[in-house]
């Protein structure tokens, strides 16, 4: 397969999840969020616009959230990647952000959720106990088309109700 | 070679060399929306998200000096956010919270479109930007940077190091008109900086001309009627004629973003309320706010 | 931290928790983009970048070329009908002689890799010949045809009473609604694996599963048991996935090289590639008595279907039958007609042509008040529909419609407290901009009542099946009906529970294969038909098994009953829980539900034609900034008519994303075309509503009036959140300004710079001809 691909073919080692992963034959263009879906085998973080502009294919890179559509993969060799497999506890188990979001029934078709979670646990992480406006902001770059976003703040006032008390 | 990730700028200049068609990437914000929609094929890629010379910033004489990889949500940070205030509201009105911690100043300056939302802002504070190639360093002003929409002077090896601005300049107030509260491309926006101690007033404005303008007529007509002791406007139809000057300054188009029209009008009430603002909050005598009702 | 997810509760009423949420929350459910197969390729389809040309020629020599791509497929290798349609196939696979929209078809490659195949896209050669595009619906039906089929996709009259009534006070406007995108966030994608007996396994991400497999039969020239459907994982519809997108398209790739081909549409290829709401421009003339009392309402409704047919027919016929509204009108002249034109191809969009008639017809009710000077709400309080009432087309309404209810209700509640003055800087409009003078900000509250016809109708006869399995005191329920995550599939669960008093319902995996037709997952259906057919299947299992039961202990069969997941007799001499009660044995009951006859509306629109209303209302409140124009939505509050409340949380979201749609229609959505050139085909472009647009929604009232014939009593909730919300909003945003607004959506340049004297009139263009025979 590796042959046929057009365009410069390149090897490098990303460290996704604590793990490292190889990629071999990989091509130098592609993004991170393509390289999680399609070569490692992590297919939580979507697809819906590879623009930076819904999202849904979040996760955290050096502890920071960033679109893992804009991130040319073979230049994330050296960086902490987290993704929404990453946040998910052991086999079968939900955090408490996941258990809030289903709980107040922040998801509909889920194509927007891996996205969110992600977003929200880094929200928390850094502001444990945000407004509503504060949260409404940190999670503006998400977007959702089903819900309308009202069970989502539901969902994350509750985690935050959970943490602190 | 094709994808290098230099840990200091000698390195990026030695893969330049090896490689003089490598592109540049920094937060990827741009550069990766192209290369997603096969708009851009690289053949090999300087990525400069670990180049040290790019990191943070610092005070230096009166200037902040910024590195060119920080990010936006870096420059919104409690201390950047008093000494460049302007820069941080911009900052914050940048796409995401996942765009703005990807995204650079540099990156901003280098893809240069019409409507990046940090330049009506460095061009008000008339930044100089600090251009670095294997061959040494040198200093542009704003305007000598960026000479067209998505056009820069910068050559072939060369990469924007850092940019300075003066630091706590007077008065700053940045105003971005968008069509929805996040994520949104600027229809019009406007820097605008009353240097009390200069006894100036500059006035950028974004998204209304194939490159950030300088409403300079206004500028040069508002300085003159301000009173610099009392800090006040010293005729009652000043603001009005301010508002107009910076109007005809304005070069918009129809897109399918906006009319020209809007923006036009847009672009006036930004100036005129960004000024307004700054009277009323740090302006003396009985200033009053009067609304523009038309 | 974790916590175990507890899935034992859940029956009917209750905020029972998803069968798939687990799955989602972890990033582990798999959705049609997610699917992978050994060996597969990546498909790629080439797109037409004109609304209109000939098609001279179309040369794939030089992609074939390329290494790593293993087909390249025309219209010439369509073995079976060349197009496809949901009601007339009128729509090409690939464009052979001529395109009619940008973003149609031409082509399709497969390759080893999807940047090999985009750059197999580009390598192939189409010898386009521009021409003019039609893009003005109102001129389209005398202009040249565009298709051989003409350029009226349908035409729909309703016609009561007397055309020549008048009122003491006439009202009358034009009004537009521009091309709203469902822009669902799981762009279109699909996984074809050719099969040993020379057909095609298909999993796909669709509204309903067996009216593809016919279309699809149909162009592969294959009988429909070799054409098996799969219902992949669905990231969202509202109505973009009822018409093929890429189906044919991969089965022919992977029949033709033998290999699985993946397709996954970009967001732009999204936009492009699958129906839209139909704009409309719509005269209206409303007439009241001086109690304002409805005494004719005469519209002219004309929907731009772009250049195939899809659902218009359907639209169209919603469209002119809703026209009025929720209200008792004694006499009507109506029309309403969908055309084709080189612009993008309209169909299902949630709410499906009442959209826009309500946003008309709420902006007329509104300036029949002003001109009467009687208070909005009270006005249409004085015209709301009750059961028993007749709507324009003659039928009488037998069902529930507490439509004053769903208005008193919704006017009660509070408004929010605060205002431009307290709000803090990211609550005023503009938001992080900090454009927002607060002098210059003022506040506006506007209402709105809909109506919305649920299912289909017009003689249509419309079914859904279901099958109930029942071993061991396992429930496994097979059902067609499309999830798009609205929450059906914990429906299904729930039904059964009720009816079986089981704790574990297992879904089995929806497939053409397995199950007949569910119909599809629009029109506020799903409930209704399928959780009906649900229902019946597991009543008919727990009438076997009761029957079973009762003969083997000698007893009647109404001595027993399901109590907590046991059988029982009334004198607990039987007492086994369900798991015990069979053992080894399997009961299977498959059951197709099929709603009370409709007729077929007449060539006055006149007919009992419709099954069942919903009935909504919204009052909006929003804040303008009056010389920029821009505008934040402080607050939504909504009643809704129910029926029945099944699953309370579920429901909540059916309301609050509806709205959401309808806020986003109201002020910042829309398909901007140029000559038929779609210009923002982008989330960049096409804006939605972000969480820092979006409104908190109040619910005030949820009436609960069951509905004859509902199998639970239930009416569908999906489309009234999406139908009034949108017109009070705009209605808000009037009168905040005092301007009249006749377009939605409003954008900033219709507010900041109104001309003197667009003002609220009384009436505003007439209308120019009087609907004619």
């Amino acid at each position: 397969m590796g042959a046929d691909i057009v365009g410069e073919l390149i090897d490098y080692q990303l460290r996704v999840n604590g793990h490292e992963h190889d990629v071999a034959d990989g091509w130098l263009g592609e993004s991170l969020l393509y390289v999680l879906r399609e070569r490692l085998g992590l297919p939580g973080s979507k697809n819906a616009c590879e623009q930076g502009e819904c999202g849904s294919c979040s996760v955290l890179m050096d502890g920071r959230l960033v679109c893992s559509c804009m991130v040319l993969a073979a230049s994330a060799v050296g960086a902490e990647i987290v993704t929404v497999e990453g946040l998910s506890p052991g086999y079968n188990e939900l955090s408490d952000i996941q258990a809030a979001f289903l709980a107040e029934g922040g998801v509909q078709c889920g194509f927007c959720t891996p996205g969110f979670v992600v977003s929200v646990h880094d929200l928390l992480e850094h502001n444990p106990d945000p407004t509503e406006l504060e949260v409404r902001e940190a999670v503006s770059g998400n977007l959702c088309r089903c819900t309308g976003y009202g069970r989502i703040l539901a969902a994350v006032r509750a985690a935050q109700e959970t943490r602190q008390g | 070679m094709t994808v290098v990730v230099p840990a200091c700028l000698e390195e990026a200049f030695e893969a330049f060399d090896k490689c003089p068609d490598a592109q540049l990437l920094a937060g990827g914000t741009d550069f990766m929306v192209e290369v997603n929609f096969a708009l851009r094929r690289p053949p090999a890629v300087v990525c400069l998200r670990k180049v040290e010379e790019l990191k943070g910033w610092r005070l230096e004489g009166g200037e902040v000096v910024l590195g060119a990889g920080i990010t936006y949500a870096e420059l919104m940070g409690p201390q950047l956010g008093d000494l460049v205030p302007c820069l941080a509201q911009a900052s914050r009105t940048v796409g995401s919270p996942q765009i703005r911690n990807a995204g650079t100043l540099g990156g901003n300056l280098g893809t240069a479109s019409p409507a990046g939302d940090s330049l009506p802002v460095l061009a008000a504070l008339d930044a100089k930007i600090i251009v670095a190639s294997k061959n040494g360093r040198r200093s542009l002003g704003f305007d000598e940077l960026i000479v067209g929409p998505k056009r820069t002077t910068l050559g072939p090896g060369e990469v924007i190091v850092e940019i300075r601005v003066p630091a706590a300049l007077g008065s700053q107030e940045f105003l971005k008109v968008g069509t929805r509260n996040a994520m949104v491309i600027a229809v019009a926006s406007v820097a605008l900086v009353v240097d009390w101690a200069g006894r100036s007033v500059r006035c950028a404005l974004g998204s209304v001309g194939p490159v950030v303008i300088r409403a300079r007529d206004a500028e040069k007509f508002i300085s003159s009627r301000i009173d610099w002791t009392g800090r006040e406007l010293t005729g009652d139809d000043d603001l009005a004629e301010f508002t107009a000057l910076v109007r005809s300054a304005a070069r918009p188009i129809d897109d399918h973003r906006s009319t020209a029209d809007y923006r036009r009008h847009a672009v006036g009430v930004c100036a005129q309320r960004a000024l307004g603002r700054i009277l009323a909050n740090h302006g003396g005598g009985a200033w009053e706010q009067t609304s523009w009702a038309s | 931290m974790s916590t175990a997810l507890d899935i034992r509760r859940g029956r009917i009423g209750e905020s029972a928790a998803r069968p798939d949420g687990v799955p989602k929350v972890r990033g582990e459910f798999a959705f049609s983009s997610d699917l992978f197969s050994e060996g597969m390729l990546w498909g790629h389809i080439v797109r037409s970048p004109y609304p209109a040309a000939a098609i001279r020629g179309v040369d794939v020599s030089e992609a074939l070329r390329i290494p790593g791509v293993r087909a390249a497929l025309t219209s010439d290798d369509v073995p079976g009908r060349k197009t496809y349609g949901l009601d007339y196939p009128d729509q090409p696979v690939f464009a052979w002689d001529v395109v009619r929209y940008m973003g149609e078809p031409v082509a399709a490659v497969a390759a080893v890799h999807p940047e090999t195949a985009r750059r197999a896209a580009a390598a192939i050669i189409v010898d386009y010949a521009p021409t003019e595009p039609l893009t003005d619906p109102v001129v389209a039906a005398d202009a040249e045809p565009i298709h051989p089929l003409g350029n009226v996709l349908h035409r729909q009259r309703v016609r009561t009473g007397d055309p020549d009534a008048r009122g003491t006070v006439v009202v009358e406007g034009r009004y537009e609604t521009g091309m709203q995108d469902q822009a669902q966030m799981g762009p279109e994608s699909g996984l074809a694996i050719p099969a040993e007996d020379g057909g095609v396994d298909l999993y796909i991400a669709t509204q309903w599963l067996h009216i593809d497999q016919e279309q699809m039969a149909a162009c592969l020239a294959l009988p429909l048991e070799k054409v098996r459907l799969h219902l992949a994982g669905v990231g969202g519809s509202f109505g973009a996935r009822e018409d093929l997108s890429m189906q044919v398209q991969i089965c022919l790739l992977a029949l033709r090289t033998g290999r699985p081909v993946k397709m996954v549409y970009s967001r732009e290829e999204s936009f492009l590639g699958h129906v839209h709401r139909h704009p409309a421009v719509m005269w209206y003339r409303h007439h009241a008595d001086a109690d304002g009392r409805l005494v004719k309402v005469e519209a002219r409704i004309i929907l731009d279907g772009g250049a195939y047919l899809s659902t218009s027919t359907a639209v169209t016929m919603n469209a002119a039958c809703m026209a009025p509204g929720p209200y008792r009108v004694p006499n009507a002249v109506v029309e309403a007609v969908a055309v084709r034109t080189n612009n993008p191809p309209c169909g299902a969009m949630r709410g499906f042509g009442s959209v826009q008639v309500c946003f008309a017809h709420e902006a007329q009710m509104d300036k029949l008040a002003a001109a009467l000077g009687i208070d909005p709400v009270e006005l249409r309080l004085r015209n709301a529909l009750k059961s028993g009432d007749s709507l324009i087309t003659g039928q009488t309404l037998r069902g529930t419609a507490p439509v004053a209810e769903v208005i008193r209700t919704c006017a009660a509640a509070p408004l929010p407290a605060g205002g431009p003055v307290t709000a803090t800087e990211l609550e005023l409009p503009g938001g992080a901009g900090r454009t927002a003078d607060r002098d210059s900000v003022r506040r506006g509250v506007g209402f709105a009542v809909s109506i919305k016809n649920l299912m289909y109708g017009g003689g249509f006869d419309d079914y859904s099946s279901a099958r109930c399995r029942l071993e061991d005191g396992v429930a496994t329920i097979t059902c067609a009906a499309v999830e798009v995550g609205q929450g059906f599939v914990t429906l299904v669960q729930q039904i059964a529970r009720e009816v079986l008093g089981v704790v574990d319902v297992v879904l089995a995996p929806p497939g053409t294969a397995d199950i007949g037709s569910a119909g599809s997952t629009s029109a506020s259906r799903q409930t209704w038909m399928s959780g009906g057919a649900v229902q019946q299947a597991c009543l008919a299992v727990r009438e076997r098994l009761l029957t079973s039961i009762a003969s083997r202990h000698g007893l009647a069969r109404e001595a027993l009953e399901i109590v907590e997941g046991r059988i029982v007799s009334l004198d607990r001499e039987v007492d086994l829980p369900i798991s015990e009660a069979a053992p080894g044995e399997v009961l299977e009951e498959t059951a197709e539900f099929h709603h009370a006859p409709t007729a077929e509306l007449d060539a006055d629109g006149q007919g009992d034609a419709f099954v069942s209303f919903a009935f909504a209302a919204h009052r909006a409140v929003v804040d303008v900034d009056l010389e920029l124009g821009l505008v934040r939505v402080v607050e939504i509050a909504t009643s809704q008519d129910v029926g029945r409340v099944l699953n309370p949380v579920q429901l909540v979201g059916q309301l609050e994303g509806g709205i959401a749609q309808g806020v986003g229609l109201a002020v910042m959505e829309e398909i901007v075309l140029d000559h038929g050139r779609v210009r923002n085909p982008s989330f960049t472009d096409y804006v939605i509503p972000t969480a820092l647009d979006m409104p908190p929604v109040h619910i005030a009232a949820l009436i609960e009036e069951p509905e004859p014939g509902s199998p639970m009593g239930a009416k569908g909730a999906g489309e009234p959140p999406m139908i009034s919300s949108m017109a009070a909003v705009v209605a808000a945003i009037r009168d905040a300004t005092g301007l009249e607004l006749p377009r939605a959506p409003v954008r900033p340049q219709d507010i900041a710079l109104a001309r003197p004297g667009q003002g609220p009139v009384a009436g505003s263009s007439p209308i120019t001809q009087e609907v004619s025979p």
